[in-house]
């Protein structure tokens, strides 16, 4: 099979068999530095690093020949003509590069690439075998993916003849949110292999302790940032792209990158614990190769259509094969050795139920259940369909999800401002409730407040408005707490500020944004108004505070669609605010319709329109008001800045490898 | 090696075990509640010049029938015609059809143009035995043996593939 793709290439210069090539490299690898650090030979583990940069070369380059393909409309690539079209605007024939099964598989070797070359580049300060086996075992990883690729979707594969034109990118895909979701949620996914790869070295090594923490959380942090932005992005482009102002539908594929994150959060926490407390190791190796395994599924799920799902834009069963072996072999394996060599892991000893180590074993606890309860019901239709003989379908909707998940969601945001106020070794509880009675008062207020505006509105909603306001006054309580705000004359404010850092920093601002986004999901959830109608030019709807007026609607021609452009002009009390134009798009190629919602965020909330099939001399309008919708999104962005601050710390740059001391009252790392 | 430690390794043999099973199922497959059940025992009007219409007693005596659920306004419909004419071409089996939420003109032109490969037709204005028959997506292909239980159902557009590699074989098992 090798053979024919090199042959294939080699007789169209233009195409570098490159793959092929990265290959070789890789399964050297994957191989010599392995075993020169099982005998340590400097020689054959210094063999890691330039192999890795030689890696990254060949796949920039293979990137960048397709991308060149796309671009140019070069359809003698059979990739390039099922997934492109002349037609398609510039930025869609470059999203169209990743946007298809081989090109988007090719991106993610590259990526792993990308972090394989950063571990050669910055990991100088590693000891010598560490570094040989992580990059050994990523390279593992690197021969699986390139495996796959070159034997079952080889983006080099060629159409002679060529055909005149392609078939078009799914026109649900030509969207700017989109055409960046991917390359970020891969980043997220390949980016947690580089925790998997320092997981499995340790356990070759049999020793895991505070310095290989330090090392591992930056990785795992930059992974947790881009996941975030990926999935935000996601649930962001399901939002305005579907029309149905829904924004997160438990969906399997959304699933798939929730569950790596949900494990990838209790990592990032488990991962202080072992640094500061050179304890619950095991643990913190089992969720490292966990949260991986669980991206690799996450891609199998995609992949292989073993779940339907409105995402399922690529199936083949011989794929699917092809995923499923790598995954037993390298989540079967790692458990093995897991299995085998975790019960030699010991940890430093109990710790108090009240203190900072009790507190992120809680986290821990509710992250982890939380991501099996979803796991649970993302693949029991799969189970119960395996179980009965493909007798029996059912699926699992997002009844099952609101009732499971956000039971075990509660008690941990209820609980997330205690976390960083407690102290290591031994907590003292009066005293952090006692630090705590603002941002209590303040929920309380919120929720008094909500109770009396909304009209005694749902009990559910009030309470989430007050947990919000808990979970943003908890992280202000922090900040204040750490610079002693109201307590200190301004100077030693500033000093303190400067003091703390930035990783505490970055804890804030993530929990604040927590907060944030629970009043976004709560208001625009309980108390979104919509307006379904059909409606004639003059017509006026009232949404919310603001008022619709249907002006009409047109057919109007963009690049490669033509559309359905309605026409709405809103106003707030009779002032004329601005207009909005929804359009109903049709493609040509492929034969597609999508919806393009108007939207207007304010900080209050959306207006958010969209226009349907005329029926006779009338529209089918949809137009909604959406409270505080917008910040959902906000509240994940600022999730992703405190990891960014967090990344900056001095700590993770410099990444000293030696055991931390006893921490300071002032310098407690609070991720 | 301890149990607990392995605890992890044995939940995902399980799961690899689940996922290899799952590949080769499909999740479109939709198995319908009537299979070996007796067909539903509502009978329809005839579409004019098709008589007697839709007698569901008759489905209970002896002969196998097919029976297609179609519309004129249903695209889907005209794809499979070709396969429903060869079918009835082959005289191999009782063909009855179940016009759905139709016009009366519509569906004789739709007839007129492709070609008609129903013994009888029956005219479920309403779709209420449609209900019955759990229908809910047009087209829909049943096989009722000849003591009127259905062995087969097909949603979706017949294909020559579907003809060959399903529906005949359901026919002669059920004969």
């Amino acid at each position: 099979m090798t053979m024919r793709i090199c042959m294939v290439t080699s007789s169209y210069p233009r195409y570098p068999g490159d793959i092929a090539g990265t290959f070789i490299l890789a399964l050297a690898q994957a191989s010599v530095p392995m075993v020169g650090a099982a005998r340590n030979d400097a020689r054959l583990m210094s063999l890691a690093g330039p192999a890795a940069f030689g890696q990254l070369a060949f796949l920039v380059l293979a990137f960048a020949a397709l991308t060149y393909a796309f671009v140019n409309s070069d359809f003698s690539l059979l990739v390039v003509a099922n997934n492109s079209h002349t037609a398609k605007p510039l930025l869609y024939k470059i999203a169209g590069v990743w946007g298809n099964h081989e090109g988007s598989l090719l991106l993610w070797v590259l990526i792993l690439a990308v972090f394989g070359a950063a571990v050669a580049l910055f990991g100088g300060n590693l000891p010598m075998a560490l570094r040989a086996r992580v990059l050994s075992v990523q390279a593992m990883i690197a021969v699986g993916f390139l495996l796959f690729t070159l034997l079952t979707s080889n983006p080099f594969e060629r159409l002679i003849p060529s055909p005149p034109d392609g078939n078009g990118l799914n026109p649900l895909l030509q969207d700017p949110g989109l055409a960046f979701h991917p390359p970020f949620l891969y980043l997220g996914y390949v980016g947690f292999s580089m925790a998997f790869s320092f997981a499995i070295a340790a356990l070759i090594e049999g020793k895991v302790d505070a310095a290989w923490a330090r090392w591992v959380r930056p990785w795992t942090l930059a992974a947790w940032v881009f996941l975030t932005i990926g999935v935000a992005m996601g649930s962001w482009w399901a939002y305005y792209e579907l029309g149905w102002g829904g924004w997160w539908f438990w969906d399997p594929v959304e699933n798939a990158s929730f569950m790596p994150w949900l494990a990838g959060t209790a990592l990032l926490h488990s991962a202080i614990v072992v640094e500061r407390r050179d304890t619950l190791k095991s643990w913190t190796i089992l969720l490292a190769i966990l949260t991986f395994s669980l991206s690799l599924l996450g891609t199998f799920i995609v992949r292989s259509g073993v779940l339907t799902s409105v995402h399922a834009f690529a199936t083949d069963p011989a794929r699917g094969v092809f995923i499923l072996g790598f995954l037993v072999l390298v989540i079967g394996g790692s458990l093995i050795l897991y299995a085998v060599r975790a019960p030699g892991l010991k940890g430093g000893g109990l710790f108090a139920p009240i203190s900072r180590e009790a507190s992120l074993v809680l986290n821990n606890w509710l992250l982890a259940t939380a991501c099996a309860t979803v796991f649970l019901g993302t693949l029991y239709p799969l189970f119960v369909d395996a179980l009965s003989g493909g007798e029996t379908k059912l699926t699992v909707g997002p009844p099952y999800f609101n009732m499971t998940f956000a039971p075990l969601m509660t008690p941990l945001l209820m609980l997330m401002p205690l976390g960083p106020l407690m102290a290591w070794k031994r907590g003292d509880l009066p005293g952090v409730l006692a630090r705590l009675k603002f941002a209590l008062g303040f929920a309380v207020l919120a929720m008094l407040l909500a109770w009396y505006v909304m009209q005694r509105g749902p009990v559910l909603a009030v309470f989430g408005i007050g947990l919000g306001v808990w979970l943003i006054g908890g992280a202000l309580t922090d900040a204040a707490e750490r610079i002693k705000l109201f307590r200190a004359p301004l100077g030693v404010i500033w000093a303190r500020a400067k003091g703390v850092p930035r990783a505490s920093w970055g804890a804030m601002l993530a929990h604040g944004g927590v907060g944030i986004m629970v009043l976004g999901i709560t208001a625009s959830t309980a108390w979104t108004e919509e307006k379904i109608t059909l409606m004639r030019p003059g017509d006026q709807v009232r949404a919310g505070a603001y008022d619709y007026l249907f002006t009409g609607a047109e057919q109007v021609a963009g690049p490669n669609y033509s559309a359905l452009r309605g026409h709405f002009e809103v106003s707030r009390d009779g002032k004329p605010l601005l207009s909005l134009s929804p359009e109903a798009r049709t493609y040509p190629t492929p034969p597609m319709d999508t919806t393009e919602a108007a939207i207007y965020p304010t900080l209050g909330g959306d207006l958010f329109a969209v226009i349907g099939a005329p029926q006779g001399d009338a529209w089918s309008t949809r137009l909604y008001f959406r409270p505080l919708q917008s910040w959902i999104w906000a509240g994940a962005l600022l999730m992703a800045l405190g990891g960014i601050v967090s990344l900056s710390d001095r700590r993770h740059r410099v990444g000293a490898p030696h055991r931390a001391v006893a921490a300071s009252p002032i310098i407690q790392a609070a991720e | 090696m301890t149990l607990r430690s392995a605890i992890p390794l044995l939940l995902f043999i399980m799961l690899a075990a689940a996922l290899f099973t799952g590949l080769y199922l499909d999740p479109r497959l939709i198995p319908s509640a009537l299979i070996d059940k007796p067909a539903p025992t509502l009978d329809l009007p005839p579409l004019p010049g098709k008589e007697p219409g839709f007698i569901a007693t008759d489905l209970a005596k002896g002969s196998v029938t097919l029976v297609n659920v179609w519309a004129s306004w249903c695209g889907p419909c005209r794809i499979e015609h070709p396969q429903l004419m060869q079918l009835a071409a082959s005289k191999k089996i009782r063909m009855v059809g179940i016009n759905h939420k139709d016009t009366e003109s519509n569906a004789l032109k739709f007839l007129a143009d492709l070609g008609d490969p129903y013994d009888t037709i029956g005219v479920d204005k309403t779709g209420r035995v449609s209900i019955e028959w759990g229908v809910y997506g047009i087209p829909e292909t049943f096989i009722i043996n000849g003591q009127g239980r259905i062995v087969f159902k097909h949603v979706g557009p017949l294909t020559q593939f579907d003809v060959d590699e399903k529906l005949l074989p359901a026919i002669e098992a059920a004969k």
